[in-house]
């Protein structure tokens, strides 16, 4: 029976990662489903969801040679997933500001209490190494609606953090 | 009037460019009648353009007066339409009827001048901005055999303020 798994892997960046895992998988009977990768200070992230009729540890195995010749570390989980199970977004969140500790937590925890839900979170660490700047994009669902979530980011603006919330009013023609 | 099928891409006639109405006669105006019923049959659905339903004529039609504190024009029936101006631009997101379970963000003029024939052939003029110019600009790329997908911008363009007005 075929089954879902999350395939995590983490290795420093170098040029082949995504080709020769995925043509592993593809050799090995695994259908690719969503994914999200990135180049995260210097290392290459996968979080790929694999359907495949097999076991996790046979996963593994059909991994496992790419994972010794490119030194990549892999980890699989078996899940509940499915696809076609988008969330739509109602809101957009920019934030941006002097790096330091917490702000995430910060933001993060002042819009989870005024019910957001984040869909998708990209963070990144800019400007110089003795003044960084951070910056980070939220899409979300807002449950109570976006105003709630204006009234909660006040705090967070008075400490110098710039917020932008834009609702997401979804075209479909 | 009749709720028409709607095609899906992979379905390689959505990619097709269409072809200009010469004729305005019954079978426009029946074309058009079917066609704001089938955009009625999908809740929240602003604008469908003939070749969504396998007409493969330029022709869209655009009514996002069901959203709440949007400029619009109304009902607005598209025949032969032309962009006579753009300006601005402003990232928004989109879905399709002929793509599903998908949405994306794409950058769009956030003003636009139009000229487009109505079901009897005359020439109107359309000022249209913000939500209402972002449906007609989607609508018109059916024509051309574009999809949202053909013009999906980065997460990191979501940065760019609004520069409209
Ligand atoms: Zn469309």
């Amino acid at each position: 029976m075929k089954r879902w798994y999350m395939v995590t892997v983490v290795g420093k960046d170098r040029p082949g990662i995504v080709a020769g895992l995925t043509e592993a998988l593809y050799r090995g009977g695994a259908n690719l489903g969503e994914a999200s990768m990135a180049r995260l200070g210097g290392n290459f992230t996968i979080m790929l969801m694999v359907q495949i009729d097999a076991e996790a540890n046979e996963l593994e195995r059909l991994m496992a040679p790419l994972a010794r010749e490119l030194a990549l570390r892999v980890h699989v989980d078996a899940i509940e997933g499915r696809l076609h199970e988008h969330l739509e977004p109602n809101v957009r969140i920019a934030v941006y500001g002097a790096d330091r500790p917490g702000i995430v937590a910060q933001v993060t925890e002042a819009l989870a209490g005024a019910g957001l839900n984040i869909l998708d979170l990209e963070s990144d660490v800019a400007g110089t190494e003795a003044e960084p700047i951070y910056i980070m994009t939220i899409d979300g669902y807002a449950r109570d609606g976006v105003g709630v979530l204006e009234a909660a980011l006040a705090p967070i603006r008075a400490g110098g953090i710039e917020v932008r919330l834009t609702p997401i009013d979804t075209l479909v023609g | 009037m009749a709720v028409l099928e709607v095609l899906h891409y992979p379905d390689a006639r959505l990619k097709q460019v269409s072809a200009p109405v010469t004729e305005f006669a019954a079978d426009l105006r029946r074309l058009l009648a079917d066609l704001e019923a089938t955009m009625r049959a999908y809740p929240g659905c602003v604008g469908l353009a003939a070749p969504q339903v396998g007409r493969f004529q330029r022709i869209a039609i655009v009514d996002v007066s069901s959203r709440p504190g949007v400029r619009h024009n109304g009902r607005l029936v598209l025949v032969n339409p032309q962009v006579l101006e753009r300006g601005g631009e402003v990232v928004g997101r989109e879905g399709c009827l002929s793509v599903p379970d998908y949405t994306g963000n794409v950058a769009r003029a956030g003003h636009i001048r139009l000229r487009a024939q109505d079901a009897t052939g005359g020439y109107r003029e359309y000022g249209c901005v913000d939500y209402e110019a972002r449906a007609v600009q989607h609508e018109l790329d059916h024509l051309d055999g574009l999809l949202f997908l053909d013009r999906l911008v980065s997460r990191r363009d979501l940065f760019r303020r609004k520069v409209y007005k």
